[in-house]
């Protein structure tokens, strides 16, 4: 028997009962489709999460006082409660091979007020002007801090949009003057929106310069963060160690359990979309259940076509068709079932996700990878599904077939 | 061209077993039109399916064109009824919602014959069967019965086989259509030497073969030639 033929008598087949082949499609479609959508919305989060933290800047290293402690992960790492990193840190660094720009940074919250009555509570952060460079932010507005302003301890500071919102409305901030713990601060600049990277806000928070914020608002000597930046993705893991081994060193601790942690982009991100995959593999799931309910119909479609022509097949089998010729047939009319019902699902799924992401404001993201995922599943439930009801066709006796009633 | 040898053929059902064919024995020469008949459960449905290499006898041996197919399997049976048997039944078999062209070109699928030599040996086989050509494009349900079983015949003639079986092929029919058939068979016959196998269990239509194996509880009872020949004539 020839392909041709073979499709040619499993479409004819499948057009004689339209209604039927249409719903059992429809199972599929369903199937697919919502797995499609299901998996879009997980990976849109991921994606999101992503280019959040590459937005936090590019090849970046942080390193934050105290030890982590296994199993607690880095949020609760204690950031700004151990007191040991210090500004002498920052030479030692940047001796470093392969450092690009070196950001010492101190944070702290304050209540702030500004000069038109408003008042927020929000992060103060310290920097020096690589901070700029090394956690890719730029004003929108104005100018960040220059390192002269750092070295004369002038009492400026760059708002962040969430921040100038919050204090000014639509009146302009630049050359305004805020409060902060009682000092008065001149705003020199406002910064562009980033969006949130899930855990930290950028975009509210106040920076002014790191000698001041040590000196004047909090009067201590330490930091709470230093931020490096690498030259190339390559090195980062090579500088981390020798951040450790140079940090460990100047602090003469044990580099194996040091007073400090050095955390990467990597890091910080694989504890993240660890959050994200399972929450794509949860969602795929219940949108497979869908999926499989639609191979049982497949297969419920079959045997009740298997059972409606055993006749035919009492006669295909006496003209000649050999056992594989019936089954080939039967199992290749469920695989275009869901063939068919996988290029339909897709584009519902694509559809649905692109509705999500309009109406209901979540990132969405198809990738190729899930087209075809949901292509190889769509065909293996048409094997799977196909192959004991065309098993059944073709193991029928064709006297008993050819007497059926 | 056909040879059973000693066929027996015992059905087991459970702890039941019944004994359809005792010992048959009788050969068909080429292009000979025989009736087999004889009353319901003589086994003349039991004889049909080992002549047709539906299935294979118990003990005893049939040869089918010189070779013995009574030791095949499944698949090889399938590939001798392809080559070597056009059936055609009491209730048609025809696909419904199929055209005519396309029943009757149903075997060549399976013989892996091309398109177009399809359509040609079709066509051959459907003006062999004297089917109205007008009707050919119809589907096979919005036909009589008579024209059905004609398409039938047709798809039966169509691989060009050895033997065309025909099993009860005017049970389903009124007299007059029946009539029609069996002139079909009969013009099959002289005119292009066909050989035929009648099943029937009506002496009536038995009698327009040439030969009839006359079966009682699974022995043949008689095989004469018939001395009075009904031949159709009047569809000339």
């Amino acid at each position: 028997m020839k392909t041709k033929d073979l499709f040619l008598e499993s479409y004819t087949a499948l057009l004689t009962n339209k209604v039927r082949s249409g719903l059992t499609v429809l199972g599929i479609v369903i199937g697919i489709g919502s797995v499609i959508a299901m998996v879009s919305i997980g990976q849109g989060a991921s994606g999101q999460i992503q280019s959040n933290i590459e937005g936090l800047g590019s090849n970046l290293l942080t390193v934050i006082p105290g030890a982590l402690q296994a199993g607690r992960g880095m949020i609760s790492g204690g950031r700004g409660t151990a007191q040991t990193l210090k500004i002498d840190d920052v030479g030692v660094l940047k001796q470093i091979n392969g450092v690009l720009n070196i950001s010492p940074e101190l944070q702290r919250r304050f209540q702030i007020v500004s000069s038109v009555g408003n008042n927020t509570n929000s992060n103060v952060i310290g920097v020096r002007a690589e901070y700029a460079n090394v956690r890719n932010v730029s004003p929108q507005n104005g100018s960040f801090i220059s390192n002269n302003q750092v070295d004369s301890m002038s009492k400026v500071a760059v708002l962040g949009p969430t921040v100038a919102q919050d204090l000014f409305g639509d009146v302009d901030p630049l050359g305004k003057t805020i409060r902060i713990n009682k000092v008065n601060f001149k705003v020199i600049g406002v910064l562009e929106p980033k969006g949130s990277s899930g855990f930290f806000d950028p975009d509210d928070a106040v920076f002014v310069p790191l000698t001041t914020m040590q000196k004047t608002l909090t009067g201590v000597d330490y930091l709470s963060t230093i931020a490096i930046s690498v030259e190339t993705k390559e090195m980062i893991s090579q500088v981390q160690e020798e951040v450790i081994d140079a940090l460990a060193s100047k602090h003469q601790v044990d580099p194996q359990n040091p007073d400090f942690s050095v955390v990467s982009q990597a890091d910080i991100l694989g504890a993240l979309t660890q959050v994200t995959d399972t929450l794509t593999v949860f969602l795929a799931a219940v949108a497979g259940i869908s999926l499989i309910v639609g191979g049982i119909g497949i297969m419920n479609m079959m045997l009740t076509t298997v059972t409606e022509r055993t006749r035919e097949i009492g006669l295909r089998k006496a003209i000649g068709a050999k056992k594989k010729d019936i089954s080939k047939q039967f199992l290749l009319e469920a695989i275009i079932l869901t063939f068919l019902g996988g290029i339909v699902g897709i584009f519902l799924g694509w559809i649905l996700s692109m509705l999500i992401s309009n109406f209901a404001g979540v990132t969405t993201k198809i990738s190729l990878s899930t087209i075809l995922l949901a292509f190889g599943i769509s065909a293996l439930i048409g094997v799977t599904f196909g192959y004991y009801p065309a098993k059944r066709a073709a193991s029928l006796n064709p006297i008993e077939a050819l007497r059926y009633e | 061209m056909i040879k059973c040898e000693n066929i027996t053929k015992i059905y087991q059902n459970g702890e039941i077993q019944t004994q359809a064919l005792k010992d048959v024995s009788f050969e068909v020469g080429d292009g000979e039109f025989v009736a087999i008949t004889g009353p319901s459960g003589s086994g003349k449905s039991t004889l049909m399916h080992i002549i047709g290499c539906l299935d294979v006898p118990t003990s005893g041996k049939y040869f089918l064109d010189g070779k013995s197919v009574s030791e095949l399997s499944d698949d090889e049976l399938a590939e001798v009824r392809m080559k070597k048997i056009g059936f055609v039944f009491q209730s048609f078999n025809l696909l419904p919602r199929a055209t005519v062209l396309r029943n009757v070109t149903l075997p060549l699928i399976y013989a892996g014959v091309s398109s177009e030599e399809r359509e040609k040996l079709a066509e051959e086989a459907l003006k062999a069967s004297a089917f109205p050509e007008k009707f050919w494009f119809h589907h096979s349900n919005q036909l009589s019965g008579g024209m059905m079983q004609r398409v039938a015949i047709a798809r039966a003639l169509v691989n060009n086989p050895t033997l065309i079986l025909a099993d009860e092929p005017t049970g389903n029919l009124d007299t007059k259509t029946g009539e029609m058939v069996l002139y079909t068979f009969q013009k099959l016959h002289y005119k292009q030497g066909r050989t035929i196998i009648l099943i029937t269990h009506e002496m009536y239509v038995a009698e327009h073969a040439e030969r009839i194996i006359l079966l009682r509880d699974g022995n043949i009872i008689d095989d004469t030639k018939i001395k009075n020949r009904r031949i159709v004539n009047k569809f000339e």
